[in-house]
């Protein structure tokens, strides 16, 4: 496909590496944003090309892994009402709540089903006018116009059995509250490309300028990944801290306008909690007044949920960058994309599963294994 | 999730509804897209879709600037000497 193929091009791949060879004087600690970054390096194996001295720490930005786990709790127990459609992104259906799972509560008869897109969910609302249609909007600032259109032509066409249940994350607040931490190891970024084709990145500006970090915004394709990776090893080695553009075939610095104009119509800036990571102030979207006959949190009576994640999971500082999954003793044992204990595991784009499905877990048993074979006993 | 993938706007029109929508071609698939944030956008030009609707047109010329910068750094990198054990100083067995 045009604008996918040509950026994994394996002899330019192998170009760039050697450049990035050429750079590096000294060892750089720097985080991929974006759950699709993750899924594209780990599955191309990019961090394995990079030089020792470049260590690739997996970010916070899969919405499907950060849902807090008392929202998925509110979207079963309005899953579970008579008389409700249930309609949600595909990668919802296998999350864990507390006591199931939207794929379970499917084959108990709820009536759940998966949509490409919001706005199908409008052509099953007026197909269905005796039932109540609710749509699970997850997702970060890409996802946030598509959410807020469903919702503006709901309001428009007067479609008065459709709402949306609100999970909207924001990517700028998560990245400062990384930096924040006393424990942080990130010197530089590779942004989320598809939240700035939206959003733009002005508002990195600051961030990079207040932290002293590069902030290069990068694309998915293994070349856009090892370009933008280059382009920050460039700033640290200078001593420089921007935010850069390496992915311009998409991304303007002032975004879509016409988007964000919507989106800052139907929503407004609220605190979030993240699953793993706790509560972040302004840090994601909910529903503006004038929208609350379509928000099903108002809606629905769902009392306050309270939950508890399993103690063994360090998912939270897999999504801060501090750890990696192979340092949870529970990865790929008891704790599998199958039976996930926690964030980063829940999700195709979150750092557990992705080192799962890539066989990661597989490569460091051995290591672990051989280790222990060549280790000399102690007396 | 954020996954975003480019098509080929073919056709334009609007929905009963009035909503702006665009057949779109990713690589041989034609899905309908919503085109209201890119209002700008004409048949034949592409778009970077997600979740069904169109968030930016793929900027072709700077896609051809930025991959040709690539390119020449590639035949730049052709003209130099691959690795040192290709070197004239290692087939000397000079590596100090």
């Amino acid at each position: 496909m045009k604008f996918l193929d040509e950026y994994r091009d394996q002899k330019l791949a192998e170009k760039l590496v050697q450049e990035i060879q050429r750079t590096v004087t000294r060892p750089w600690v720097l985080m991929e944003v974006c759950g699709g970054q993750t899924h594209s390096i780990v599955k191309y194996g990019l961090d394995r090309l990079l030089p020792n001295e470049v260590e690739l720490v997996h970010g916070p930005g899969c919405p499907v892994c950060v849902t807090s786990l008392e929202m998925i709790d509110k979207a079963l127990a309005i899953a579970a009402q008579p008389g409700v459609i249930f309609c949600s992104f595909g990668d919802m259906l296998r999350v864990p709540g507390s006591h199931a799972d939207l794929l379970i509560l499917k084959s108990q008869g709820a009536d759940v089903r998966v949509v490409y897109s919001p706005i199908d969910c409008l052509k099953i609302a007026r197909t269905n006018p005796e039932k109540k249609i609710v749509f699970f909007a997850i997702g970060f600032e890409t996802t946030s116009p598509a959410n807020a259109m469903s919702v503006w032509q709901a309001k428009r066409q007067d479609i008065k059995n459709f709402s949306i249940l609100v999970s909207h994350v924001l990517v700028p607040p998560s990245i400062a509250s990384i930096l924040q931490s006393p424990l942080n190891r990130v010197q530089a970024f590779l942004g989320p490309g598809h939240v700035c084709t939206v959003m733009g990145y002005r508002e990195y500006e600051p961030i990079a300028a207040r932290f002293h970090v590069p902030i290069v915004i990068t694309g998915f394709e293994p070349l856009d990944l090892l370009e933008g990776t280059l382009m920050a090893l460039r700033q640290l080695e200078q001593g420089r801290a921007e935010v850069e553009n390496q992915y311009s075939r998409v991304v303007k610095r002032e975004g879509n306008r016409a988007a964000v104009d919507l989106v800052n119509k139907v929503f407004e800036v609220c605190d979030r909690k993240w699953r793993g990571v706790g509560s972040i102030p302004k840090s994601g979207y909910k529903l503006r007044w004038e929208f609350r006959e379509h928000d099903a949190e108002r809606l629905f009576d769902v009392k306050e949920i309270d939950t508890k994640e399993p103690e063994t999971c360090i998912s939270g500082l897999v999504l801060k960058g501090i750890r990696k999954p192979h340092d949870c003793p529970a990865f790929g044992k008891q704790c599998t994309p199958e039976h996930p204990l926690g964030a980063t595991m829940v999700s195709a784009e979150g750092a557990c599963a992705a080192y799962y499905t890539y066989g990661r877990h597989l490569q460091s048993q051995q290591r672990q294994t051989a280790s222990c074979e060549t280790e000399p006993v102690s007396p | 999730m954020c996954l975003a993938i480019p098509g080929k706007v073919l056709e334009i029109q609007h929905d009963p509804q009035g909503v702006r929508m665009g057949k779109t071609n990713f690589g041989g698939v034609v899905k309908q897209v919503c085109l209201e944030y890119t209002p700008d956008v004409q048949c034949g030009d592409y778009v970077l879709v997600h979740v069904g609707f169109a968030l930016s047109k793929v900027d072709e010329e700077e896609a051809e600037r930025t991959y040709k910068a690539l390119e020449e750094m590639k035949q730049l990198g052709e003209l130099e000497t691959p690795d040192l054990n290709s070197s004239p100083f290692a087939a000397n067995g000079d590596s100090s």
